[in-house]
């Protein structure tokens, strides 16, 4: 009888030291989370640093180029674009969530918009005077307020400036069935030497959109420092559920509906060779490594700056291992995955669009196995979507 | 004696149940929240909530979806370009994607200043007269339809100028109300002047869930439902558009469009992919240029013939097919049931119909054999001369407009940031929209403006819900 009476007694402390220590790891990863968001945030903002000073290369190249229009400036600018793809396709996973990147006032459409309509720009073959930058009766003038004011004329979503009219402008049309776009530097010289003609409208048309996209990253960066209005809303305003709702959304739809839907199963399926995003310099298949890479510093709250330094923090991938060991294993193993499916597609991506897509196939299914265990180590630990 | 005591106390009863109206609420209805039906209702309520994937595809299907979805969504481009599945744009135009104008699947709003670009809202014209397969005759110079943009070194046709002139009216309990009449103003008509007796029709893009499902609602269901000659003497008459289909060559039952002019999703998208991207399709061939236009610009580039293959523009057909419709939201609430019962009450559900059954027709299993709540009857209306474009469309007259679903309507504002309504967008909100009903729709409208404060929002409250 006494020992039954202990023994319930014992049990009845054990569950109340059960119970109790269920609320202390509530509370526990409560804080932790907090954490997380607070390394969320301050990943975002390093890498929009990185992204903006990349560019900023790139706009001093090009003001390079334009006082000194010569074959080495040429091609630092158009190496100082594919260094400032980098940083920048890894922001992208700070996408679709409605944030300063891409909410009504955000300017993501300005800055990456594709297809880019590069007929409106510039000459493209068999078409010596297309283009705003051959025409100065219809556009007399080239600066900043005539190119954002024809996004918004012609429509809300933008197509004349950007990464990819910086790109186009640089490599010209990619008319080669295995190499980039074959622009010569002598585009830029006036006078004597000179290709094509209107230079000098070429110059300003460089120089504007140059600096537009520097501009816009600015525009981003600064939502995100430690007094950015977006940054004290997203971390004081939301709950953690609601902070990592939006987080995880985010991934998750840019893991499924864009990379593996709209950037690699519409090009396989449409099969047109240049239904490819950095179509004119041949950079897809590295745009799609630092996509990746991007949601991969998410989970794991660590970023590598571009001069090899690290950001890094409490990461969601540890709340996860704490709360659903498994899930976190699940989510590795897909990034394991499909890293390397997509490390071994081979270049350039418009050639494996036609002749090998079994390749992108593979990606597109281990990306939608990530999405969805992104998805579920998400709402594992609170994320409201 | 016991008959007699009967019929009283059946009399006492039916006086009871009248007394006891203006209290009354409507019961739910079994699934009516499932607005798609089982296969093809969404619970999303957010930002994508008029852009979710109806359940139940196969998986080739899925895959049209998402093609289908890009190419709705990205942007065409001038040909000749690099990305040649996307080029073709123009010559002339009035929307470089269905999305600037669908945005998010959604609704388009009209310029809110006379300066402000037109996007999503587009002028159709035509002069007195039929065609030969009786529709619009086109306008001699501008052609069937204004595009305001155009390519570079071609000329657009016209801007228009919106303003809006607040007509102030009163419900019958006293509190005031304020509607705003748009008026159109062509201005730099780059091809000369309109022709004598020229007629224009505004029409803004509405949004697109659950087009799949109305296509294939037995036409037979859709005419039974018609009451061309107002034969029950309700004041709603009720008429099924006869519209020419294109493929088949012959006059058909037309379904889409404001004036139902357009007799399924095929024709619709081709014909946006002309009129409105200047995008050629095998179904309409020739760019939309006047042969006016055609002699000034015999050269302009295109992007192939067609500019949109015919595999692609079919997954884009399936795209606008697959589209699944949100869910009620708070179908059981008791404002809402209330809502619904005046609704019913005043009659707004003679010619919004409330449910029909999709057939077994058409590509999409899933869409087979569906219980909808669409909340249309497809058919044209008389809506009084407030609303009037004067601009006939096959049977349509220039005072008749289809009656528009109202399912996903109150996800407007999460959707596209705005509750803009009605063909034109004049009215704010669903408010307004009822009161801008005339025609065989007054009896009704006068009907909401007897009712009280309360009342009158529970119908707003329900009709938010759908």
């Amino acid at each position: 009888m006494k020992n039954k009476f202990f023994t319930i007694f014992l049990l009845l402390l054990a569950s109340t030291c059960f119970n109790s220590c269920g609320d202390d790891n509530d509370l526990d990863t409560e804080y932790l989370k907090k954490e997380a968001l607070e390394q969320y945030a301050d990943l975002v903002l390093a890498n929009y640093e990185d992204s903006y000073n990349t560019a900023l290369t790139l706009k001093l190249g090009i003001e390079g180029l334009l006082a000194t229009p010569i074959y080495v400036a040429f091609e630092f600018c158009k190496t100082a674009w594919l260094d400032a793809r980098e940083p920048y396709g890894q922001t992208e996973a700070f996408r679709f969530y409605g944030g300063p990147i891409d909410n009504a006032t955000g300017p993501e459409g300005l800055m990456n918009a594709w297809p880019m309509d590069e007929n409106f720009i510039d000459y493209v073959q068999g078409q010596p005077s297309a283009g705003l930058i051959n025409n100065p009766a219809a556009q007399p003038v080239i600066d900043k307020q005539v190119l954002v004011g024809l996004n918004e004329i012609l429509s809300e979503t933008a197509i004349f400036t950007g990464w990819h009219a910086i790109e186009f402008l640089l490599w010209g049309q990619d008319l080669s069935p295995i190499g980039p776009g074959t622009r010569p530097y002598t585009d830029y010289i006036v006078g004597a030497g000179g290709t094509a003609a209107n230079q000098d409208r070429r110059k300003q048309y460089l120089q504007v959109t140059g600096d537009l996209l520097l501009e816009h990253i600015a525009q981003v960066r600064d939502e995100w420092k430690t007094n950015g209005a977006y940054r004290q809303e997203f971390l004081n305003n939301k709950t953690s559920g609601e902070a990592m709702g939006l987080i995880f959304f985010g991934l998750k739809e840019f893991t499924i509906t864009e990379l593996a839907g709209e950037r690699m199963f519409v090009a396989i399926d449409v099969q047109d060779q240049e239904h490819e995003h950095s179509c004119f310099s041949d950079n897809t298949v590295n745009d799609l490594k630092m996509n990746l890479l991007g949601i991969k510093n998410v989970y794991f709250g660590i970023y590598t700056k571009t001069d090899g330094s690290t950001v890094s923090g409490r990461s969601f991938s540890e709340i996860v291992k704490i709360i659903d060991p498994k899930k976190d294993d699940e989510v590795r193993a897909a990034f394991a995955d499909a890293e390397a499916k997509i490390n071994a597609i081979p270049e350039p991506f418009d050639q494996t669009i036609l002749n090998n897509t079994p390749a992108i196939t593979i990606c597109i299914d281990a990306l939608k196995v990530l999405g969805g265990r992104l998805e579920a180590a998400g709402k594992a630990i609170g994320a409201e979507f | 004696m016991r008959p007699l005591f009967f019929i009283l106390f059946a009399l006492f009863l039916y006086t009871a149940c009248k007394d006891n109206e203006p209290s009354g609420l409507a019961v739910t209805e079994s699934d009516e929240q499932y607005s798609g039906g089982q296969n093809a209702t969404t619970f999303d309520f957010g930002q994508n909530a008029f852009g979710g994937q109806a359940n139940g595809l196969t998986s080739e299907q899925e895959g049209f979806f998402v093609t289908g979805n890009s190419f709705f969504r990205s942007n065409w481009i001038t040909a000749p370009a690099s990305v040649q599945s996307l080029d073709g744009l123009g010559p002339i135009f009035n929307a470089i994607s269905c999305g600037s104008c669908h945005f998010k699947d959604g609704r388009a709003k009209p310029p809110g200043t006379p300066d402000q670009a037109l996007n999503g809202l587009l002028f159709r014209l035509s002069i007195p007269g039929t065609d030969a397969n009786g529709g619009p005759l086109a306008d001699p110079v501008y052609g069937g339809q204004l595009q305001d943009k155009a390519i570079l070194n071609v000329e657009n046709e016209a801007h228009v100028r919106v303003s809006y002139q607040e007509i102030a009216g009163q419900y019958n309990d006293g509190s005031a109300f304020s509607l705003r009449q748009p008026l159109y103003e062509f201005v730099d008509l780059k091809y000369g002047a309109f022709a004598a007796g020229s007629m224009f029709s505004p029409r803004i893009a509405p949004q697109m869930p659950g087009l799949g499902l109305l296509e294939i609602i037995p036409e037979a269901d859709i005419i039974a439902f018609a009451d061309e000659n107002d034969s029950d003497q309700n004041g709603i008459s009720g008429k099924a558009n006869q519209v020419w289909n294109a493929e088949l060559q012959q006059l058909v039952l037309g379904r889409f469009g404001w004036k139902a002019n357009q007799p399924n999703l095929t024709q619709q998208t081709a014909g946006a992919f002309n009129g409105d991207l200047g995008i050629t399709s095998s179904l309409f061939p020739q760019d939309h240029l006047s042969p006016t236009q055609q002699q000034q610009y015999p050269n302009t580039p295109n992007g192939g013939a067609p500019e949109i293959s015919d595999e692609i523009f079919r997954k884009v057909v399936h795209y606008t097919q697959a589209l699944a419709v949100p869910a009620r939201r708070e179908h059981d609430d008791a404002t809402v049931l209330r809502g619904k019962f005046l609704f019913q009450q005043i009659n707004c559900s003679g010619c919004h119909r409330p449910s029909m059954s999709t057939g077994s027709n058409g590509e999409i299993a899933a869409l087979h054999h569906q219980k909808i709540w669409p909340y249309t009857d497809l058919l044209l209306h008389d809506m009084g001369s407030s609303l009037a474009d004067g601009r006939p469309d096959f049977l349509a007259s220039g005072t008749e407009w289809r009656t528009a679903p109202l399912w996903g309507i109150g996800l407007i504002q999460t959707v596209n940031g705005h509750s803009f309504l009605l063909h034109d967008g004049r009215a704010r909100n669903i408010e307004e929209a009822i009161l801008w009903h005339g025609g065989e729709a007054e009896k009704s409208r006068d009907a909401f403006k007897k009712l009280s404060k309360a009342d009158r929002d529970a119908l707003i409250k329900f009709v938010s819900s759908l």
